[in-house]
């Protein structure tokens, strides 16, 4: 009992030392570099958001760096984990600008991470893009006032729904869809709303209208029951989780017909998940898709698969302009303040990032295309570009 | 002047000294706002892991509903403030009953069910909670409910968790307290004895429930923010670790383990993959070497401190 008592003490002893040295170290930051935060969900339910856009954001700085940094400096990463969720992500954000004395933070992806821990960096006067957050509140108060010191990377909701029903009626040719809704996340009835109000205004019908709930596994019922109002396209503006679980349920009940999302659906898990055989006839909206044929972005998914061995997602891809973006308005300002990087961001104009050029408008929201993504047996295609 | 109170004001003493050396460190700076918000986190947790201490380790009701209550404080203060545009401290009353008044409805039923029964039912009813807000527009759904103020400040934090730790400890010393005490080490024996167990369960419970609703205000008018996804059963898994890591029964245990949780949870954000790998081996080793957690049922006191000097074995099984 002696013996273990002791081992257990030593740990323990151990753990908080760790812990204490490692926490109030604090931040040492020289003059001669800039340091970038990164708010991304490293752990938890969409930690797989967070780890791409950390490789994004790294790639674009080892570039940056590569041709002598921004104003003859070199630009750092520091990445701090909001385990997906809003709270913690305040307390991420917070650690950000007090402990690390960053000049910028991208991320969270999550809208309601980004909008909760917004309020943090805003009264710290220091500007914040959100790479994939969609909700129109994420750059406006409850107000309609724009945050001065708020941005994004991606298009808000609304587009994304109007563009897959405009893609459904007029290039599939569809006319009686059926709508699966995420009920617990405001993104997916966002998205849903739009694609209603659009479809229905170009002459579809929607047949039936079934929610779920995020962490639900069996989707048979409702399944059963949309199929038997018989549409002809299925619309699941979800993620990638229940959104696999659910185009494999319904290909098991014989429910074969052209299924689409938005980018929630982009991980490389939804094939793992739905299996590749039943991923055929499947598109899905996004803002970005590696077979874009730019140069820019063939450049980027080179260095990219290099580095990671994979595939860039839309994460990585917005988070590395992100970062170009933080990048540019450095260049602009000829200066490192936060506060004068916020005003460059605003008034960025020029800027061509590998997911398209990016300009923002009045709402801090970019002016820029979407991608229709085809699935076919599990692969991601690139099949259209839709501009606004 | 009896002895308790004697007691009773050296310990306030002990807080208030203990508030000076914190708050002068938080206004000269030595404390950055990183740790600030830490610190009324671990308030926080403090003020959770002790109430459900209240519950789980002097009444020996196994529940793991806390979110649930945590939440409906939350919500409750939010819109008192947000939507009502009512002060602080009106947020923090009706926060508090308005959980307390769930708690009593609730737990007047469920507390005919024992052992794993009763876990499963607060489990459940945890989860309902937060599905109701979850689907309630008026609170924002699933959005969560945006643009609360941040009113709780270290003071109001650091006061109103001695206020608790006060009350509680006072609670476990009363007749009610050891009314709890006797239901948790032999039901039957107690109910013999004349105890009104139901009656005192329901207390237990009720109480529980306010302290994890004053939890929810302060914690909602923290963090700008009152989202479902905060309240998940994971939160009341998180509170119910505190509790067990420092020993069930045991309020100071609680308060360390809510202070160890949340500094290593903390100062581990560099390492976000290995943040949670340290934590679940620490939980292994703990269960392994010490199963009744780090103080057991024992309170930290200069006496216990003396008992393991004497050789330690009277706190081993």
């Amino acid at each position: 009992m002696v013996r273990t008592k002791r081992i257990l003490s030593v740990l323990t002893a151990g753990l908080i030392l760790t812990a204490a040295i490692s926490g109030c170290g604090g931040s040492k930051g020289s003059s001669d570099t800039i340091k970038l935060g990164g708010n991304l969900e490293m752990t938890g339910g969409s930690a797989s958001y967070g780890i791409s856009s950390r490789n994004g954001i790294e790639l674009a700085l080892r570039e940056v760096n590569a041709k002598g940094g921004v104003n003859g400096k070199k630009v750092t990463l520091v990445v701090a984990d909001n385990k997906s969720e809003a709270t913690e992500a305040t307390n991420a954000m917070q650690k950000l600008i007090s402990q690390d004395k960053v000049v910028g933070v991208i991320g969270p992806n999550l809208s309601s991470a980004v909008i909760a821990s917004t309020a943090v960096s805003s009264a710290a006067r220091t500007a914040d893009i959100s790479p994939m957050g969609t909700n129109p509140k994420v750059t406006v108060d409850d107000h309609g006032k724009v945050k001065p010191y708020n941005f994004r990377a991606c298009f808000i909701d609304p587009f994304q729904g109007t563009v897959m029903a405009d893609f459904a009626l007029n290039t599939l040719k569809v006319r009686r869809a059926a709508i699966m809704i995420d009920n617990s996340s405001d993104y997916a009835k966002g998205l849903a709303q739009f694609f209603r109000e659009k479809f229905e205004a170009g002459g579809g019908t929607i047949v039936g209208e079934e929610m779920y709930l995020q962490k639900d596994t069996d989707f048979k019922a409702t399944l059963t029951k949309l199929r038997d109002a018989n549409p002809d396209f299925l619309y699941i503006p979800g993620y990638y989780q229940e959104v696999g679980l659910i185009i494999r349920q319904a290909k098991e009940l014989g429910l074969n017909v052209a299924m689409a999302g938005g980018d929630g659906w982009d991980s490389q898990k939804l094939a793992e998940i739905a299996l590749p055989e039943n991923l055929n006839n499947c598109y899905f909206s996004s803002l970005y898709s590696p077979d874009d044929t730019s140069k820019l972005n063939k450049e980027f998914v080179e260095s990219y698969q290099k580095e990671y061995k994979q595939k860039p997602d839309v994460f990585a891809a917005l988070a590395y302009d992100s970062a170009k973006l933080f990048i540019k308005a450095m260049e602009d300002a000829k200066s490192a303040d936060p506060g004068k990087i916020a005003e460059a961001l605003a008034q960025v104009s020029g800027f061509t990032g590998v997911s398209g050029s990016i300009k923002f408008d009045g709402s801090h929201n970019p002016i820029k295309a979407a991608v229709i993504i085809e699935l076919k047996n599990g692969r991601q295609t690139f099949r259209t570009k839709v501009n606004p | 002047m009896n002895s308790l109170v004697k007691a009773d004001i050296r310990k306030l003493g002990i807080a208030a000294v203990l508030f000076a050396a914190i708050y002068g460190m938080l206004e000269t700076e030595i404390i950055g706002a990183f740790w600030e918000l830490n610190l009324v986190l671990i308030m926080i947790n403090i003020i959770l892991a002790t109430s459900l201490n209240m519950i789980n380790g002097y009444t020996g009701q196994f529940s793991i509903g806390h979110a649930g209550f945590f939440a409906i404080g939350a919500y409750m203060g939010a819109i008192m403030t947000v939507k009502l545009g009512y002060d602080m401290p009106v947020a923090l009353i009706v926060g508090t009953i308005s959980a307390g008044i769930v708690g009593f409805l609730v737990g007047l039923p469920t507390l005919r069910l024992n052992g794993d029964y009763l876990a499963i039912a607060t489990l459940g009813l945890g989860e309902i909670i937060r599905i109701c807000i979850l689907n309630i527009e008026y609170v924002g759904g699933a959005s969560g409910l945006m643009g609360i103020p941040r009113l709780t400040t270290f003071p109001m934090a650091f006061w109103i968790m001695v206020a608790i730790l006060f009350f509680i400890k006072n609670f476990k010393n009363s007749a009610y307290g050891r009314a709890c005490l006797a239901i948790r080490e032999n039901e039957i024996a107690a109910d013999t004895m004349g105890i009104d167990t139901t009656r005192y369960k329901v207390m237990a419970f009720t109480l529980g429930a306010s302290f994890a609703g004053t939890a929810g205000v302060l914690f909602s008018h923290y963090f700008f923010i009152a989202h479902p996804a905060s309240f998940t059963f994971m939160r009341s898994f998180d509170i119910l670790t505190m509790v067990v890591l420092g020993g069930l029964g045991s309020m100071t245990g609680s308060v360390t383990g809510a202070i160890v949780l949340t500094f290593i949870s903390a100062a581990l954000s560099d390492f976000p993959e290995w943040r949670m790998l340290i934590y679940s081996v620490a939980m292994i080793v703990l269960m392994l070497y010490r199963p009744q957690g780090l103080f057991g049922d024992k309170e930290l006191s200069l006496q216990m401190i003396r008992s393991l000097k004497m050789g330690g074995k009277k706190n081993d099984d």
